[in-house]
């Protein structure tokens, strides 16, 4: 009896430490996906009030489910306009920086030059700098130089805020880059141009793409330095702030869903491409 | 023999010669672009900052530091709103996100790019519009607040929009990324060998992580409050869409000051004070937590 009773003790111990061990460990991860839900609660306001059916522009109040803002995603004019604004100037600004950021990255790889070190300090400063110092700097700069505000001066302030992330991108890319496939082939008699388009930027290409990607979301996305330099012209974010004083149409909503639909799908493809390539990469080298 | 002789060393000169300027001339566009919109602009902000006159008989450079100290003494309030707002969301957002990496660092195992990959998506959306769907979700009678209320679990006049506290979450909410990656990659690149060898040691849970995993992710958690510490501060439109009137904070000043009360060299002087303090505070940062000596005990 007395054995029993003291053999009994300490395994109804053990189970009460093994039950709070496993409520203990359901802590951080139930904590995790709080946070995740945390991140993703604007977006779920945003996604699903672009089925409200509000009428006029006030679009605070759940009124019931209607399609027909996305049925007509383009209904305002001047969201519109400042979408295809947005759109373009970020692809021209994404374009020049991914090019001129690529040429950095690649100097800084292969070659050692005087002033590499003051270039990295000046692309770490534009990194860290503050947006509303840089806008307000660019703006005192093309006050000084009478430069008109537009979409010119938009592209020139996105590509400049762009090309640090884009070098530092590709730059990581080309960490483990073999030289010595270039030297083999400019023995070969190709010419530096020839080289790089059929040698080296094959390699780079997934850097170059993501830096591309990154560029792109980065100046389509920018609101504090493109508003001090935009003069009378809107991007998307800068009509969307403007209009938060008379109220924002659903279009808003609808046209916030594409972009974010998109830049998912291409961040999750993004995303498979690589492991599964990493996966046949394991594969072969096991081989 | 001549011309064979001749042929191989002209291609070699000139590859030499090449070779010696291609990285200049690879770098040239970049930096000139860099030259000219990033560190021009700060030139011409301090000439700016210097001017007296006004908008209708225009600017002149006069060395007027007047600026400086008219600038400072009318606003100090919005400094120190800025600094306060700004210096608690970073506060806020490494203590929500530490545990958070911790775990996808340590406990996601396989799927760890998969929650890296969730944690990024919702800023696939502009941030003024995460901001606005923050302000719908906040307002008195919202999603949020309302249901609280008519169930008695809130008085009828909380609220939270227009209130410092309102600022302080948008804030930690829009940077929040920036303070998550650097703690994950800290936490993500520690050898599971030192955990494993302090456990073998019979370190408790806490004391593994007091002794070797927290000082190890050090660098990550200081990475992170100057990526999420910078853009807070100077961030106006949180304050804008979220706050009130009594929670202006620097950034909007000089904001207003260009752009609507056309006071160029007022605002360019807020600008260049902000500037100056937040070079003066990385500076202190890196003399204080700079060394290695952190990393010890």
């Amino acid at each position: 009896m007395a054995s029993t009773a003291v053999g009994r003790k300490p395994q109804s111990r053990a189970r009460t430490v093994n039950w709070r061990r496993r409520l203990g460990s359901l802590v951080l991860p139930g904590y995790t996906h709080l946070v995740m839900l945390w991140l993703f609660a604007p977006i779920i306001v945003m996604v699903i009030f672009g089925f409200n059916d509000t009428h006029g522009r006030l679009n605070l109040v759940w009124t019931g489910f209607t399609l027909k803002w996305f049925a007509d995603p383009f209904g305002v004019t001047a969201l519109t306009d400042a979408v295809v604004t947005s759109l373009v100037t970020a692809t021209i600004g994404a374009f020049i920086s991914t090019v001129l950021g690529t040429m950095i990255a690649l100097a800084s790889h292969r070659y050692a030059f005087r002033g590499k070190a003051l270039l990295d300090a000046v692309m770490v400063m534009n990194i860290a700098a503050s947006e509303v110092v840089m806008g307000a700097g660019l703006l005192t700069l093309f006050i000084a130089g009478n430069v008109p505000l537009g979409a010119v001066t938009i592209v020139l302030a996105q590509v400049m805020f762009s090309i640090p992330f884009v070098a530092i991108t590709v730059r990581a890319r080309l960490v483990g880059f073999d030289n010595s496939l270039e030297e083999a082939a400019q023995d070969l008699g190709a010419s530096p141009l020839t080289t790089f388009m059929l040698v080296t930027l094959p390699i780079i290409f997934p850097g170059v793409l993501a830096a591309a990607l990154l560029a792109f979301a980065l100046c389509l996305d920018d609101y504090v330095i493109t508003s001090f330099v935009s003069g009378n012209t809107l991007t998307f974010p800068l009509w969307v702030y403007g209009a938060t004083r008379l109220g924002v149409p659903p279009q808003v909503n609808v046209i916030g869903t594409f972009i974010f639909l998109a830049g998912a799908l291409l961040a999750i493809s993004f995303a498979v491409i690589r492991s599964w390539r990493n996966r046949q990469l394991a594969r072969e080298s096991a081989l | 023999m001549a011309v064979g002789a001749r042929a191989p060393r002209q291609p070699a000169l000139r590859s030499r010669l090449g070779r010696a300027l291609a990285p200049y001339l690879l770098i040239l566009p970049g930096s000139g672009w860099l030259l000219l919109f990033f560190l021009l602009p700060i030139v011409t902000l301090a000439i700016t900052s210097l001017e007296s006159g006004d908008f209708i008989n225009g600017f002149n450079f006069t060395w007027n530091f007047g600026n400086y100290s008219g600038g400072l003494s009318l606003y100090s309030t919005q400094f120190l709103h800025a600094i306060e707002f700004g210096g608690t969301a970073t506060l806020v957002a490494l203590v929500v996100s530490y545990p958070a990496g911790y775990w996808i660092a340590f406990h996601a195992g396989p799927r760890k790019s998969a929650y890296l990959l969730a944690v990024l998506l919702p800023f696939f959306v502009s941030f003024v519009i995460r901001t606005l769907s923050w302000g719908m979700l906040l307002t008195d009678n919202g999603p949020l607040f309302g249901p609280l209320k008519s169930a008695h679990l809130l008085p009828l006049d909380f609220h939270v929009l227009a209130t410092p506290v309102a600022v302080t979450a948008g804030l930690a909410y829009t940077f929040f990324p920036f303070m998550l990656l650097p703690v994950y990659a800290s936490l993500e690149k520690i050898d599971r060998g030192l955990v494993e060898a302090a456990q073998d040691l019979f370190a408790s849970k806490f004391e593994v992580f007091r002794r070797v995993i927290f000082p190890l992710s050090v660098p990550g958690v200081f990475a992170g409050i100057l990526l999420t510490g910078i853009p807070a501060v100077a961030d106006y439109v949180n304050q804008d869409l979220l706050g009130g009137v009594g929670t202006t904070m620097v950034g909007r000043v000089i904001e207003t000051q260009f752009q609507v009360n056309i006071n160029y060299p007022l605002a360019a002087s807020l600008a260049f004070i902000f500037m100056l303090g937040l070079l003066a505070t990385l500076i202190l940062y890196q003399r204080i937590f700079g060394t290695e000596q952190i990393m010890g005990d």
